[in-house]
């Protein structure tokens, strides 16, 4: 694939992505506030963001395995899920996080381990779909290419 | 913009901001906001940090508050910060959407609210404030 097919292939996806809500406005500002100073800025938020979410999964599916569920601890858990998702633009992952909290309002444990499961799925999918995105930028900077707007 | 003379022998005439949020994505975003507009930033983990950092000495022309924080959340932070003697223009930000608890982080002395994410038109129309 030439220059020119990998920068169209790279916009076409980008554009999908919003499209499909798994990014929202909230990326195109990080996008915005990546420069010449701070070339990998995007990059190094977006994994940031990935180590975060794994940690938070790991102690959401400790805090539901406990014979007594404290629902105040994993409610603190996908709150802050919901903050860095709704930060840098994963829209549908944000959105998973709001029903969950529903649930444990409820203290509904049937619900919270399904929306622990959507949540996983949720991240999981943003992330294949991030790593492509950055994985598509490499190849175009490699070829000597810029990424286009 | 900054204020000549409030920080005593500072050096340059840069502003200076406090970021105050305890979650990591988030304060790496608002560094890097603050960063891209020139304004010289730290940030800590909660509103006990906050705290004490004035405590240490310190001073800035913005502290950007997040509501819900381990150890000293953003209101209990912001009142006390008020009760010190701190001037400096307090901006609450938070993902709260209910009008009580909006209400009661602003009555605790907040300058202004935004409500969560933080975006460089946000930012600048807290500044605007300021002066």
């Amino acid at each position: 694939m030439d220059l020119f097919q990998l920068q169209r292939r790279l916009v076409d996806y980008r554009a999908s992505l919003y499209h499909e809500d798994f990014l929202d406005e909230q990326f195109s500002q990080l996008q915005d506030l990546q420069d010449e100073n701070n070339p990998d800025f995007v990059v190094e938020v977006v994994t940031l963001f990935f180590e975060d979410s794994e940690r938070l999964l790991n102690e959401l599916a400790k805090a539901l395995e406990q014979p007594i569920i404290d629902f105040k601890r994993v409610d603190a858990h996908v709150h802050q899920f919901k903050g860095s998702s709704s930060s840098i633009g994963a829209q549908r992952v944000q959105k998973a996080c709001i029903a969950f909290r529903n649930y444990c309002e409820e203290q509904n444990v049937e619900g919270c381990l399904k929306c622990l499961q959507q949540l996983r799925h949720e991240y999981s999918l943003v992330k294949t779909k991030l790593e492509s995105m950055f994985q598509l930028e490499q190849q175009i900077l490699s070829a000597g290419g810029s990424i286009p707007m | 913009m900054a204020a000549q003379g409030r920080h005593g022998g500072r050096k340059s005439n840069k502003m200076t901001a406090l970021v105050v949020d305890d979650n990591m994505v988030n304060r790496t975003i608002h560094h890097q906001l603050l960063d891209n507009l020139g304004i010289e930033n730290v940030a800590v983990g909660n509103g006990k940090e906050a705290v004490d950092i004035h405590c240490s000495g310190k001073a800035f022309d913005l502290i950007l508050m997040d509501m819900d924080m381990p150890i000293m959340n953003g209101i209990e932070a912001t009142r006390k910060l008020r009760e010190m003697g701190i001037r400096s223009m307090i901006a609450g930000v938070s993902t709260r959407s209910m009008e009580q608890e909006i209400r009661e982080f602003i009555e605790a002395g907040l300058d202004d609210y935004q409500e969560k994410p933080l975006t460089v038109s946000k930012l600048i129309s807290i500044i605007r404030k300021i002066n």
